[in-house]
Parts: structure tokens; sequence; C-alpha cells
């Protein structure tokens, strides 16, 4: 899959990146239900102070919110015992968000194709499919409870 | 009438006219309320004529797709009809998307959604 190589190892802390202009926050959310809050409203205001449009904004709140929830519900468990780690770094050009959770991980092949025809009036199963459209780069760990994700500014229509 | 705190009910003739009155649709506990109140009008008040007014909501998540999916469904099974309208771009792009588009009766606005029940 062709993408830009990212402005810093995604494993190397973000403070450590040498965009200037570019916000990094590094935070322990616990596994309740609404936790991801304390996370997105920074990010959006982040976002927003960046310059991002409204719609690349709706993407990244929308794929942020899905991979969190995911991680608190589907990854931890609910466990209070467990926390998600949610590492975010937003430049005028890129905004990257990694997600990771305690739990066992899951394999991302394996969630079924909401759109198929059988599939389409399912209630569930959609999160995964629109991080991956709305994001320009997807990418999870080997265990499946980490994942991270790019994107990158849409250009500007006149 | 039941009391209801994540939506506006309101009726123009046989449609009854649900507004939301989250701009977001994303906490899951409002969004379990949500699914409750709108449930409601199908499972115990028996409205047939559905028509989900999306103006002022301004983002949602897939679990409030699931809410409006089983709505349809209850709908459906009610013998009833359910329509959208006033859908902001970035919300029909997720409908889009998930091709919820094919199962959804999504109309421009409210007028031609009302006329589409006639």
């Amino acid at each position: 899959m062709p993408h830009q190589k990212p402005t810093a190892d995604p494993a190397a802390p973000t403070h450590e990146s040498t965009d200037a202009a570019a916000w990094h926050r590094e935070i322990e959310l616990p596994s309740e239900r609404g936790a991801s809050r304390l996370i997105t409203e920074d990010l959006l205001e982040q976002l927003g102070a960046h310059g991002w449009s409204p719609s690349d904004i709706f993407a990244i709140h929308l794929a942020a919110e899905e991979a969190i929830v995911n991680a608190i519900v589907h990854g931890n468990k609910l466990d209070p015992g467990k926390v998600v780690r949610v590492a975010c770094l937003v430049s005028p050009t890129l905004a990257r968000i990694e997600v990771a959770d305690e739990g066992p991980g899951f394999d991302p092949g394996s969630v079924p194709d909401c759109r198929l025809e059988d599939r389409l009036d399912a209630p569930n199963g959609r999160g995964v499919m629109l991080m991956r459209t709305f994001m320009t780069r997807i990418e999870y760990n080997a265990r499946g409870n980490r994942v991270l994700m790019e994107k990158q500014r849409s250009p500007v229509e006149e | 009438m039941a009391t209801h705190r994540r939506i506006d009910v309101s009726k123009l003739g046989d449609v009854t006219i649900v507004k939301f009155l989250d701009k977001k649709i994303l906490d899951e506990a409002s969004i379990l309320e949500l699914g409750a109140e709108l449930f409601g009008l199908v499972e115990l008040e028996n409205r047939k004529s559905l028509l989900l007014n999306f103006s002022g909501v301004e983002f949602l998540s897939s679990a409030a797709l699931g809410k409006l999916i089983t709505l349809d469904r209850k709908v459906k099974s009610n013998k009833g009809r359910m329509k959208m309208s006033n859908i902001r771009p970035e919300i029909l792009e997720v409908f889009q998307i998930t091709k919820l588009n094919k199962i959804f009766d999504i109309r421009k606005d409210e007028a031609e959604a009302i006329s589409a029940f006639a």
C-alpha cells in the first residue's frame, strides 16, 4: 500500500518530533464508556487551530472515536483495571492517532464486510471500516491490540 | 405520550417527525437512551410513518448507526415506513461508505420526505 513516509517513527516518543508546529498528547484513558472525550475535545480543538477543514476534522473525529470505543469496549471489555493509551499528533498537514488497549487483540481481517448484501442491516461492525475509509493510513500491530492511524490533510477545495 | 430527552417529536398529518436534540450523537449512554426513545415510537405508540430529520446533527458514531438500522427493521416489521432528511454531507458520506443509503430512504429535506409518504 503506497503511503508517504511518516514524519517520525511511530514507535518513538512523539515529543521527539522535529516539527515545531505540531501538537502532541499522550494520555491513559480509563476503560469506561464516554472516556474518549478526555482526549477528543482537545484533539478537535487542535485540528481547528492547525487549520484543518471541517470535513477532515469530522473524519478524524469519527476514526478516533471508533478506535477508542473499540479499545475500551471490545479490547479491555470495560475492565476498570485496564487502561487505553492514546497518543495524538496534529501538525498542519498530518494527524496521527495511536490507540492501544490491554486486551488480547483481534484480527481486523476477520471483521465481516458490512457492505455485503446479507449484512447491510446488521447493527454492528462498521467502526473499523469507517476508520479505514476516512484515514489515509491504518495499521494494526501483530497482536491486534494497537492501531496506528494517520490522515494527510486533504487538498483545499475552492 | 412518552417524555423524550434525546428527540423532539411532532406530527404533520400522518407523519411523525423526529428531530434529534444532540448535535453529536456519540456518547454511548445517550445512544442507548436515543434507541429506547426511537423504538418506543414504533413498539409502544405504533407510529407507522416516521421521518427522521437530521438538521442540527453534526456527528454520529457507528453505535448510532446501529440504532438507526435496528429502528428501520422495527418499522418495517411493523409494516411502517421510515424516511430521513436534512443530512449534512459528512454524515451522508458515512451512509454511502457503509452502503446504508441502500436500505434507508434518504431525502433532501423535510418537504420532499413528507411528499414521498403520500
